[in-house]
């Protein structure tokens, strides 16, 4: 039984014990030595975080310093009728972030995203919480195979199921419409209705696994002593998962949940691969899509940019505003 | 099979009944001699109810026909060509010629697939070596190395984790197309060398999995920084490293955002962006909707045989990172 084996790496609870200090401690009574090895350290750690503070700088902070310099400046043109002619930049205060945010489409897509991240995250993590639990459960057999099923569609990238799955999609080719159609149904995956739902299908059934691993680890990380001691108590493998596993899990949730947010936020390839396919998808359909378009059709770098900066603001708030619900939340009950 | 006859039988091979054995344990006092009693509960524990055993079975069959059932029709639509695509029922297969369909893919237009897929395994592969190292070097310095500014440092990488990933990619276009590096190789890597992620797992691993006094020790011995680190600090750090690699392989793998907006030429494509022009012209040339399909299936190969094999070590790995968040 997966439950119970003793066997498990014990990596997961390994504490931080040892204080950095503690071990130079005996160093204390030699003062010049001490300040020799600081200095030392100093070069050392440096030696080793520059490589990737350096490139971290070019690839993270860099681009986000000139996308805010971007959206605050527009480019205007010298020549007759603003067309041709020398082009400079000139500051443009909040222009472009108002010109953003009174484009109905740039709004639309926001609403759009964000009720797909409402309905699709929690069903996406109710799913994999639930397969986490049926595998970690005593009446699970067969489990390597079954992991490695849910598991398996975390290695198809975006782009390359979204093909998969418009082919599954799209009328005429699709076995699943064949299928429907001969039991009487009628159905259209791609329908103004219907689209947003079966990019959740895809997001869905590429990522459930990936969440349902990270349950697992943590599920493998409670002390077995605890599922033993409610089960002598008369739990039932309902009560422990509601009363024992759940809650001790909330930290993977949180962080899946996290994670879930960013990642519906920067929806893109998707839609992007499905809009040949359904003509419901215009070029503001998510926000990316709409910050992309600006930036490479209607050649605006300006108002792409301070699209960018708004969407990883939008990111930032969001996902340090669901953890701050759920810190409040564990602070005030008891349970 | 009655109630009665399953109390008979020692409660071991008991199916329906270990469940209310169990329950009657809890409600007999815990001094008194219930020898039996504790025996089925510890069959309970190990062996539940067959009607559990079968609900549970039968939900886990659900699940994975539906996570499979998209692998199942990509493999057997590799094997078709473009008519029998559209012609014939999709989870069977009609005309199989998988060699021949997938010699075709290799070889249309000069081979360019095998470009395609050379630059994904260059930009995955070399990238997340590359990432993996530069990541354990800073998140070993951020763990066993007290200098001054470490917590503005970590508090910085915390922060990355957390800047969705295409809302850099824009500006950072932007960014390289001023420094000429846009449409380059570079324009690719460089960003996938930078992994916050793997920074933050391997300082909580390092932490925890390095001891000080054995650094001490190698220091007494008179051996350099660079070469404790090399020597004891990777060895130390290889499970949760084996995590960062596989982490960002798959992250650079299946990233098509980046390449879409940094790259212009089709010699240097990911296969991802190669399939997607692909599809786009499958209009006017049909026999690209094989290709796309047989690419594909080519395409998920790789990953899908690293990550059954690997399976283990995401877990370990994972578990870092959960535990602490």
């Amino acid at each position: 039984m997966s439950g119970t084996d003793r066997g498990r790496p014990a990596t997961g609870r390994v504490q931080r014990t040892r204080h950095p200090h503690n071990s130079r401690n005996f160093r204390n009574s030699r003062n010049p030595r001490l300040t020799r090895t600081e200095a030392r350290n100093a070069r050392a750690a440096a030696a080793f975080v520059l490589p990737f503070l350096a490139l971290f700088l070019l690839c993270f902070v860099a681009p986000i310093g000139y996308a805010v310099h971007q959206s605050l400046h527009r480019t205007e043109r010298t020549g007759p009728l603003g067309l041709g002619g020398q082009e400079r930049e000139v500051f443009a205060g909040l222009a472009n972030y108002a010109h953003a945010l009174a484009d109905d489409r740039f709004l639309t897509g926001f609403g759009r995203v964000l009720l797909f991240g409402v309905v699709q995250i929690p069903l996406m993590i109710a799913l994999a919480t639930a397969l986490a639990l049926l595998l970690e459960s005593a009446s699970a057999r067969g489990i390597p195979f079954f992991r490695s099923a849910f598991f398996l569609p975390y290695g198809v990238p975006g782009v390359i199921a979204s093909i998969l799955w418009g082919f599954l999609y799209v009328p005429g080719i699709s076995p699943l419409v064949e299928i429907a159609g001969s039991l009487g149904l009628h159905v259209d995956f791609l329908a103004r209705d219907t689209v947003l739902w079966s990019i959740a299908n895809i997001v869905t059934w590429q990522f459930t696994g990936y969440n349902m691993l990270v349950l697992i680890s943590q599920l493998k990380a409670v002390p077995d002593e605890l599922y033993e001691a409610a089960r002598i108590d008369g739990a039932n493998a309902w009560h422990l998962a509601r009363h024992i596993k759940i809650p001790l899990i909330r930290p993977a949730l949180v962080l899946t949940t996290v994670f879930s947010i960013i990642g519906t936020l920067q929806l893109f390839a998707e839609p992007m691969v499905l809009r040949p396919l359904a003509a419901t998808i215009d070029s503001g359909f998510t926000p990316n899509l709409h910050a992309y378009s600006e930036a490479f059709v209607s050649n605006n770098q300006h108002i792409a940019a301070a699209e960018a900066v708004l969407l990883a603001l939008v990111a930032c708030v969001l996902s340090f505003g669901f953890l701050r619900l759920v810190g409040q939340r564990g602070d005030g009950s008891g349970r | 099979m009655s109630r009665a006859a399953g109390r008979d039988a020692s409660g071991h091979d008991a199916s329906g009944h270990d469940a209310s054995a169990a329950r009657d344990a809890s409600v007999r006092p815990s001094g008194s001699p219930a020898r039996p009693a504790r025996r089925s509960t510890r069959a309970a524990a190990t062996r539940p109810p067959l009607r559990y055993r079968i609900i549970t079975a039968s939900l886990l069959t659900v699940a994975a026909l539906y996570f499979l059932t998209p692998v199942y029709w990509l493999t057997v639509s590799a094997t078709k060509n473009s008519a029998d695509l559209f012609g014939t029922f999709g989870f069977w297969f009609a005309h199989p010629r998988p060699l021949e369909h997938l010699r075709d893919v290799l070889t249309y237009d000069h081979g360019i697939y095998v470009r395609w897929f050379t630059n994904s395994l260059l930009y995955a592969g070399v990238g997340a070596l590359a990432a993996t190292l530069l990541s354990a070097a800073a998140g070993y310095a951020l763990a066993k190395f007290p200098f001054p500014g470490r917590e503005a440092v970590f508090n910085l990488v915390l922060a990355g984790v957390l800047i969705p990933g295409t809302a850099l990619a824009l500006p950072l276009y932007f960014l390289f197309s001023t420094m000429g590096l846009a449409n380059t190789y570079w324009a690719v890597l460089l960003p996938s060398i930078v992994s916050p992620f793997g920074v933050y797992l391997c300082r909580i691993y390092a932490a925890a999995a390095v001891p000080d006094a054995l650094l001490e020790a190698a220091r007494i011995d008179g051996a350099g920084e660079a070469r404790i680190f090399a020597g004891l600090g990777l060895r130390l750090m290889t499970p949760a490293l084996v995590t960062v690699f596989l982490f960002q392989f798959v992250h650079i793998w299946n990233n098509y955002f980046l390449p879409l907006v940094m790259l212009a030429d089709s010699d240097l494509y990911p296969i991802q962006l190669g399939l997607t022009s692909w599809t786009g012209y499958a209009d006017r040339r049909p026999e690209l909707y094989q290709y796309t399909v047989g690419g594909a299936f080519l395409s998920v190969l790789p990953l899908m045989v690293l990550m059954t094999v690997l399976q283990r070590y995401w877990r370990t790995g994972l578990t870092e990172g959960s535990v602490k968040a």
